[in-house]
């Protein structure tokens, strides 16, 4: 619209006094938990919804992950099922980037094809994301950049001049830096989320900060809050409240990598060294700085090859150790990988993937290092391979990883991908009483006759500064190694200890729960996949069902070894597709279909691969499925909204110094 | 983590040159690594250190078989990559004696990187180099501490590329123990690595140890039985003497680049010591002040409190 930068301030009528004013249009008062019960008017009423996805587009540096997460803890705060979706630039500042948070009262599996709502900043914005935009749905744009396609009636425009009330709220120093924070306002008006909490958020988040940047985000708010959307966006909405059962745990909300990291500390892990890479980097971050407060260490190695090395010497000495990278940097590691396997040492790997090869798409998600986790490295090198299918999983995962690598003294890659590491979900609190280990090592002396690599034993290594008391003393090995640790050219012995080093796999396989069916235990079709695609094929199976195909999904968090029996299951379906993020390669199946059909010599399975470095879109799934039906999309309360076409111009704006209370905060 | 599981003492034997002895070498009759491997022994035995907290580590080449031929807790890694698989012990374990063997491949060729990064933080631990000045595992290749002109398999002309000066560049790095010593002098070696063994800190040891297989006869000049110089440093004594003021002083790091800069063979003995804190004790203080800060909580107590502000 054309109201740019002019201040409402300066020739804005006071339109919401004006009983000529549009319909719906709300006295703006200062924000307070009560303000939705301000209004008794029926047209005025909030209508009750769900289920909705918020997509805010915009540039990096414009802080829009932090709204979103904001949104996202509020959610989670209030019972409320979240699943956020977040794209960054690989450039290191600027550049457009999104953060969409979906948020509902029902199971939420996947971020969401298509937005309800979609918060534009820029032109570019706008232009790349309308698209996104459901018919009927609300697009809010800042109207000092945004120039929107009015005569496209599909859509609901409210133009706010976002820019120019963020600088007139904050003053001059700030600029325009808060317009995430006026946004988050805007939103919680519209929505009606609870402004208590949200302020209480935010003061949290500045905690321990200078006051005066508190302070100036909670005047962004309140502007925003205090801004009369009412005039121009005629519906408002309300989230159906939840009331948490007896019993229910709390919500905590976080990102994968995050969950990954908390998940190591419940597990014991008190060392690990890395190298910092995207999107891996923030599992260091945390780790460097939370492990000492356990009395740990986490260092910043001189490179991956040097963070790989320090863990195993951490490892060896008898903590059970993490490092991690993106796809590069494991490529890097993996010969020392490979002497794990060899001198069978316990390690945790964390492979947060993104596109490649080489540098690839670093800052998009892609699902093609399964092979390079499994297979990766020189020799018959087993180890084990985790994948977590959410940020919930990612906690989980973690501490399992840790097991199986202290039961079966051997490196476990934890595969996660860019998708997690950046989403932000809402989850049960886990129980902490129940998980947390002593990861003390036991040095008490050991009784005569110990040996490191008893062929027909799965190999406990014994931390040094343990008493021998036969005064005999193990070595850890990279060459082929006789029981003692001490290097063998015998042909039996390597043929004995490669099928040692193996066995304990196919051990560990036989205790792998058989992975539970979503959806129909039989049917026309199997949707099998791995890792973060498990929103979206769940998403894509429960609408599948609802229009009558009879349809399951079974997702894989062991990919290596699998769990035994699952020929069972693909017995049951006509079709098993394998969905996976990475390319179909020259004999055209992905790296799990691959895998499967080698393992099962099944030839119905099939493979549904892409590798745009986007998350699959529920849609993108039921098109390769079940290609040539059409299902509609998902219900939402806004589809039969009446479209309205609101004058955004600044006439019906109020003054800012009017509606905000000077020197909130 | 610190806090050690506390066990009960069985009684203990003194620490003997046969107990810490484990398989035989397999290096070539008379080379220089006998001698080390020999010295280590003595030292061992002369500090009668807790057995089970002696931890002997290598990479790759003829000198990292070093770990098998004692009897003690001990790993064989891969090529270049001991110096941080020792520092990952030293840091999670303060109760053990970190030594890590290797070459001049392993350490100043694929391990460089290594070298330089363990130095700079100051780890601590004694890293004992045995320099051949030749790839003696894989049978004559140009190493980095090859002289020039020496003829190797891969420089049949002879060597073109200028050699790494290990001591410039241990100095360089930021090691805070540096000095040189040879293997046919096994009292001064033994010196060396007493004096490294009660450094705190990054303390290395390079050690000229003849190849007698691919390059005899490399050391010779600075053999006295083969009409060679072993010519010692003079340390500072601090007596006050005027001859003093002439001496070297170890903590001297312009003095110690100036030695360093000698011509082949050179001099041997500490080139350079120097205090500075270890990444060991940097590390320890973080986690005390961290955990003084908070209160000493259980891990429990702090990782519900993590996910307390996470609600």
């Amino acid at each position: 619209m054309k109201d740019t930068t002019t201040t409402p301030e300066t020739d804005a009528p006071n339109s919401a006094e004006d009983p000529t004013a549009p319909r719906g249009s709300l006295t703006a008062t200062a924000p307070s938990a009560t303000a939705a019960s301000q209004s008794d008017r029926a047209d005025l009423r909030p209508e009750s919804i769900n289920d909705a996805v918020i997509r805010l587009a915009g540039d990096s540096q414009d802080g829009i992950q932090s709204a979103g997460a904001f949104l996202a803890r509020l959610a989670g705060r209030s019972d409320h099922d979240v699943m956020t979706y977040m794209t960054i630039p690989a450039t290191i500042s600027g550049g457009p980037s999104i953060f969409q948070v979906r948020m509902g009262t029902g199971e939420v599996l996947s971020a969401g094809d298509e937005a309800d709502f979609l918060v534009a900043f820029y032109q570019h914005s706008y232009q790349d994301h309308i698209s996104f935009l459901k018919d009927g749905g609300v697009l809010l744009y800042d109207s000092d950049n945004v120039q929107p396609d009015l005569d496209d009636k599909r859509f609901v425009y409210v133009g706010v001049p976002i820019t120019g009330l963020t600088i007139e709220a904050l003053g001059g120093t700030a600029k325009d830096k808060g317009k995430n924070i006026f946004i988050l306002g805007l939103i919680s008006k519209i929505f009606h989320l609870d402004v208590e909490k949200l302020t209480t958020l935010i003061k949290e988040k500045f905690a321990g900060k200078n006051a005066s940047i508190a302070n100036t985000a909670i005047m962004a708010f309140t502007a925003g809050y205090a801004y009369p959307v009412g005039n121009v966006l005629t519906k408002q909405y309300k989230f159906e409240t939840v009331v948490p059962k007896e019993g229910d745990r709390a919500q905590i909300t976080m990102d994968g990598n995050q969950a990954l990291a908390y998940g190591l500390i419940a597990a014991g892990v008190r060392y690990g060294a890395g190298y910092p890479i995207t999107p891996w980097s923030s599992v260091m971050e945390i780790l460097r700085s939370e492990l000492p407060k356990y009395g740990g260490i986490f260092v910043q190695a001189e490179d991956e090859l040097g963070a790989v090395s320090l863990a195993l010497g951490f490892s060896f000495s008898g903590y059970l150790a993490v490092t991690g990278s993106a796809g590069p940097g494991i490529s890097l590691k993996t010969e020392a990988i490979g002497w794990a396997s060899m001198s069978e040492m316990p390690l945790i790997i964390i492979n947060v993937q993104r596109g490649g090869p080489s540098t690839g798409l670093p800052t998009n998600v892609e699902q093609s290092d399964l092979f390079q986790a499994i297979f990766g490295g020189h020799g018959d090198s087993p180890r084990v391979v985790l994948a977590a299918s959410t940020v919930e999983d990612c906690f989980y995962i973690a501490i399992e990883a840790a097991r199986i690598a202290r039961k079966y003294s051997t490196p476990v890659f934890i595969l996660s991908d860019t998708s997690l590491a950046t989403r932000i979900e809402a989850f049960d609190e886990p129980e902490l009483k129940d998980l947390m280990i002593d990861p003390k090592p036991d040095l008490t002396p050991r009784a005569a006759g110990f040996k490191p690599y008893a062929v027909d034993q799965i190999t406990q290594h014994v931390p040094p500064g343990t008493r021998m008391l036969d005064g005999k003393y193990p070595l850890v090995s990279g060459l082929e190694h006789d029981e003692m640790g001490h290097p063998t050219g015998s042909p039996k012995l390597h043929m004995a200890m490669t099928a040692k080093r193996r066995n304990k796999l196919r051990q560990l396989a036989e205790e792998i729960p058989m992975p539970e069916i979503y959806g129909d235990q039989e049917g026309n079709v199997l949707l099998v996949g791995w890792g973060s695609t498990y929103g979206p094929i769940h998403d894509a199976v429960k609408l599948a069902r609802e229009h009558g195909e009879k349809a399951g999904a079974l997702h894989l968090r062991h990919l290596h070894p699998l769990p035994n029996g699952l020929e069972k299951i693909f017995a049951r379906f006509k079709r098993i597709v394998v969905v996976e993020m990475n390319d179909q390669g020259i004999y055209g199946f992905g790296q799990l279909a691959t895998i499967l059909r080698a393992r099962f010599c099944e030839p119905k399975i099939e493979s549904a691969t892409k590798t745009d470095g986007l998350t699959f879109r529920v849609k993108e799934i039921l098109e390769r499925v079940f290609e040539g039906r059409s299902f509609a999309a998902r219900k939402i309360p806004r589809e039969g909204l009446p479209i309205v076409h609101a004058d955004p111009s600044s006439e019906n704006v109020k003054s800012l110094k009017e509606v905000v209370p000077q020197g909130v905060g | 983590m610190s806090e050690e599981t506390t066990i009960i003492d069985a009684p203990r034997e003194k620490l003997t040159k046969k107990a810490i002895t484990a398989d035989h070498p397999t290096w070539c009759p008379g080379c220089g690594d006998f001698a080390v491997l020999a010295s280590y022994y003595k030292v061992l035995e002369k500090r009668q250190l807790d057995h089970e907290k002696i931890v002997t580590l290598a990479g790759i080449g003829c000198s990292s078989r070093f770990p098998y031929f004692v009897n003690g807790y001990g790993a064989h890694f891969i090529h270049g990559r001991a110096v941080p698989l020792a520092s990952g012990i030293s840091l999670a374990r303060p109760d053990l004696h970190v030594f890590l063997f290797g070459g001049d491949g392993d350490g100043f060729s694929i391990g460089g990187n290594h070298l330089n990064h363990g130095a700079r933080k100051n780890i601590n631990l004694v890293y004992f180099i045995m320099d051949n000045f030749v790839y003696g595992l894989t049978k004559k290749q140009t190493s980095p501490t090859s002289p020039i002109g020496f003829k190797s398999k891969t420089d049949p002309t002879g060597a073109i590329d200028q050699p790494v000066n290990p001591m410039k560049q241990l100095i360089c790095a930021g090691a805070t123990f540096v000095a040189r010593t040879h293997a046919t002098q096994v009292n001064h070696m033994i010196q060396m690595i007493e004096r490294a063994m009660d450094h705190q800190g990054f303390s290395v040891i390079e050690c000229l140890s003849e190849c007698v297989e691919f390059f005899p006869g490399a050391f010779d000049p600075a053999n006295p039985r083969k009409g060679g110089a072993f010519e010692l440093i003079d340390e500072k004594k601090w007596d006050n003497t005027s001859e003093d003021e002439l001496r070297h002083d170890v903590t001297d790091e312009l003095a110690a680049y100036k030695l360093a800069q000698l011509p082949f063979p050179g001099v041997f003995g500490v080139f350079y010591e120097n205090d500075r804190p270890t990444k060991n004790a940097l590390e320890k203080k973080w986690i005390d002040t961290t955990r003084e800060k908070l209160g000493h909580p259980s891990d429990l107590a702090l990782l519900q409190k993590t996910f307390d502000r996470m609600k």
